[in-house]
């Protein structure tokens, strides 16, 4: 089932999966999972509830080591290196691979310090007024929030926290954002303006998002991983992967042109 | 109402039809208000019961006093010059001549008469030669309700004596040491001990526990190891305090006496050699509380929500700059909390304190801590345990004492927790 378009495609390639298996103790999530994310362009990764498109994303900057009793078979490649070599320290993996989440979580602090945490920390020695206004201005948020950078974080609307989150995850200057439903929690509006921003960001970011709605995947994304449980396994795969407008026009998978044209089930 | 779908027929057998509903709100509602009552109920018995002990206290701590002078002040005047207006010189002659020479003497070994301040000696003269002397007392709410028969069996059978309303929680009843005569018993020595102790428990127990709980909750992986290592910090925080008590005393005053009693750092004292000092009584309540404060911080720590540490490290943050600067700080006040609980439990502490060696009488303020010391409970304890009632109001007095001493630790422990807490 899957497409090897990758290798006739112009676009460069920043993560290839190779056979990945993520496994929460003796239980396979995820399953032999093969695709690749090319670099500044918008990849979403779509499916029903509860068949790992969240523990893929979170594989590809190894997040979901945080959860006890997870471990990851195969191979993420980012850079030509194996993200699971053990070599590779997780830091340094998801100061280059970013992430937003589903729900907005500013720190409790002062907004320019949810920015200059994140750059302090990685020992950015540059002026840091200048990285706080330039990462918010890339989150446009900048406008709304310029009067009050020493207000806390938490006291902004949840869309304004959400573009906070990614004006956060710019200021380590990533290669990679990673984006777990980034808007499912926010109006229509707000979702409009999360989206306006994730295509904008797509000109300097390469961007992998994690969405339940498919008009969003279709309207936003370049390439769209469609993921399902696998029946006889029980476990998440991609089970087609291919450019955005094949996967809601002419897709190959009949379960692929159920779910996207609202017939399944 | 229709909430099932349309076109489907083994749904419509399944759903419910209305008369299978019993929908008495009402009898719900009275159920509701009977448990609410209870609860209610059940916080009035607590407020009545704290009531009753402070207003118990309070009318121990207060009331009519008949006291008779052993030496009637007036005859000690010197050339004409009454007792409150005699120089240095002229109150340490009267002490002199009134009392024992060996009696004099000790006095003068404790603390040469020349350093003693002028009110010092006087404060002697009063309790050594006028040596006032409690024939009854009375509490408050006899001393109110029954003022004219108190004056009239005062008149009767203490012919001699002075009655007056007696507040024994006073300035002098805190600025005083503790002496063996109610009347100039004070409780200066109590309250610095109960301090320096304090200090020593908190500087024991708040790093080493707040250590711990980072421990235990942001490194330690889920082994057999750790595992029992927690179930035994649980089981330790029930431990009986005079356990505790008796570890103090195996460990720190008789193990490491050359340490608590200050020897290896040159300090020898005949009277603190025997390592029962500040230092082994705040390393013992250390002891006791740190469970308490490891567990308390677990829960600190615990609290702080798992999207604050994903934020963290999404960003590529380290596992210890995500504790310092986001799991630390959004955990501070409940560590806080749990280290104001702690501190009240070791402030009340006496069992443990007996079995390490409080001393019982001591006059002299501990200034170090290598120093003897007392307690307030454990001289709490030590009036409570006396026949007379006098010493009831003296204790009573001193408990008001502790419990002031207990809201004023805890009001700035929670002062330091609000500005900790607002910030965002």
């Amino acid at each position: 089932m899957q497409q090897n378009i990758e290798t006739t495609e112009k676009p460069e390639l920043v993560i290839e999966t190779r056979n990945l298996n993520i496994f929460y103790n003796d239980f396979r999530a995820v399953s032999n999972v093969n695709m690749s994310v090319k670099r500044h362009r918008i990849t979403a990764i779509i499916g029903p509830s509860g068949c790992g498109k969240t523990t893929l994303l979170r594989s590809f900057n190894r997040m979901n080591e945080l959860v006890p009793g997870s471990h990851a078979e195969g191979e993420v490649i980012f850079d030509g290196q194996n993200l699971y070599d053990p070599m590779v320290d997780p830091v340094e993996v998801r100061y280059r691979i970013g992430m937003v989440f589903q729900i907005a979580n500013p720190f409790p602090k002062s907004i320019y310090e949810n920015i200059a945490w994140g750059a302090r920390i990685h020992g950015y020695r540059g002026r840091m007024d200048g990285l706080v206004e330039s990462c918010l201005r890339q989150a446009a948020l900048w406008d709304e929030v310029k009067d009050k950078l020493n207000q806390s974080g938490l006291a902004l609307s949840g869309g304004q926290q959400q573009r906070l989150c990614i004006a956060r995850a710019l200021a380590v200057q990533p290669e990679v954002i990673l984006m777990d439903e980034p808007a499912s929690a926010l109006d229509p509006i707000a979702t409009l303006k999360i989206e306006e921003l994730i295509q904008e960001l797509k000109k300097n970011y390469t961007i992998v998002i994690v969405t339940h709605n498919m008009q969003q995947a279709a309207r936003v994304s370049d390439y769209t991983a469609m993921m399902m449980l696998s029946d006889a396994q029980r476990a998440g795969t991609v089970i087609e992967y291919n450019e955005t407008n094949i996967i809601f026009t002419r897709p190959q998978d009949k379960r692929t042109e159920d779910y996207v044209t609202g017939r399944f089930g | 109402m229709k909430f099932s779908t349309p076109g489907s027929t083994q749904e419509s057998e399944l759903k419910a039809g209305l008369s299978d509903y019993n929908l008495d709100i009402l009898s719900r509602k009275r159920a509701g208000l009977i448990w609410r009552l209870i609860f209610q109920a059940s916080t009035i018995v607590g407020i009545i019961a704290l009531m009753i002990l402070i207003l118990n206290i309070i009318n121990s701590a207060y009331g009519y006093t008949a006291l008779k002078a052993k030496v009637d002040p007036d005859t000690l005047a010197v050339e004409g010059v009454p007792l409150e207006e005699q120089n240095h010189g002229q109150l340490v002659a009267v002490l002199q001549s009134h009392i024992s020479g060996p009696a004099y003497k000790k006095l003068d070994n404790e603390k040469p008469f020349s350093e003693r301040s002028e009110a010092d000696v006087r404060a002697l003269v009063i309790a050594r030669v006028v040596r006032l002397q409690v024939e009854k007392t009375w509490n408050l709410w006899d001393s109110l309700s029954k003022s004219g028969e108190i004056n009239t069996e005062v008149a009767r059978d203490y012919p001699d004596a002075e009655l007056r309303f007696t507040s024994w929680l006073n300035s002098d009843f805190i600025n005083r040491p503790q002496t063996s005569e109610p009347v100039t018993a004070g409780i200066r020595t109590a309250i610095y001990g109960s301090l320096w102790t304090i200090l020593f428990t908190v500087l024991v127990a708040f790093p080493i526990g707040v250590g711990a709980a980072i421990y235990l909750e942001e490194y330690a992986t889920d082994t057999w190891i750790n595992r029992l290592i927690q179930t035994n910090i649980n089981n330790l925080a029930g431990v009986p305090s005079i356990v505790y008590g008796i570890l103090g005393l195996a460990i720190f005053v008789r193990a490491l006496e050359p340490l608590t009693s200050g020897q290896i750092f040159g300090i020898v004292d005949p009277t603190t050699a025997n390592g029962r000092t500040v230092l082994s009584a705040g390393l013992t309540l250390g002891i006791l509380v740190l469970p308490l404060i490891i567990i308390n911080a677990q829960e600190a720590i615990r609290a702080v929500p798992v999207s604050l540490r994903r934020a963290s490290y999404g960003i590529g943050a380290t596992k210890w700059q995500t504790t310092w600067s986001h799991v630390l700080p959004n955990s501070i006040p409940g560590i806080l909390t749990g280290t104001i609980l702690a501190i009240s439990r070791a402030i009340g502490e006496t069992a443990p304190l007996v079995v390490v060696g409080a001393s019982t009488a001591i006059s002299f303020d501990p200034a170090s801590p290598f120093s003897k010391f007392t307690t307030l409970p454990i001289q709490i304890y030590q009036w409570t345990s006396r026949p007379q009632d006098e010493f009831r109001a003296l204790a009573a007095a001193a408990i008001l004492v502790l419990l002031m001493l207990l809201l004023t630790l805890n009001a700035a422990a929670i002062l330091l927790r609000n500005r900790y807490s607002g910030r965002f």
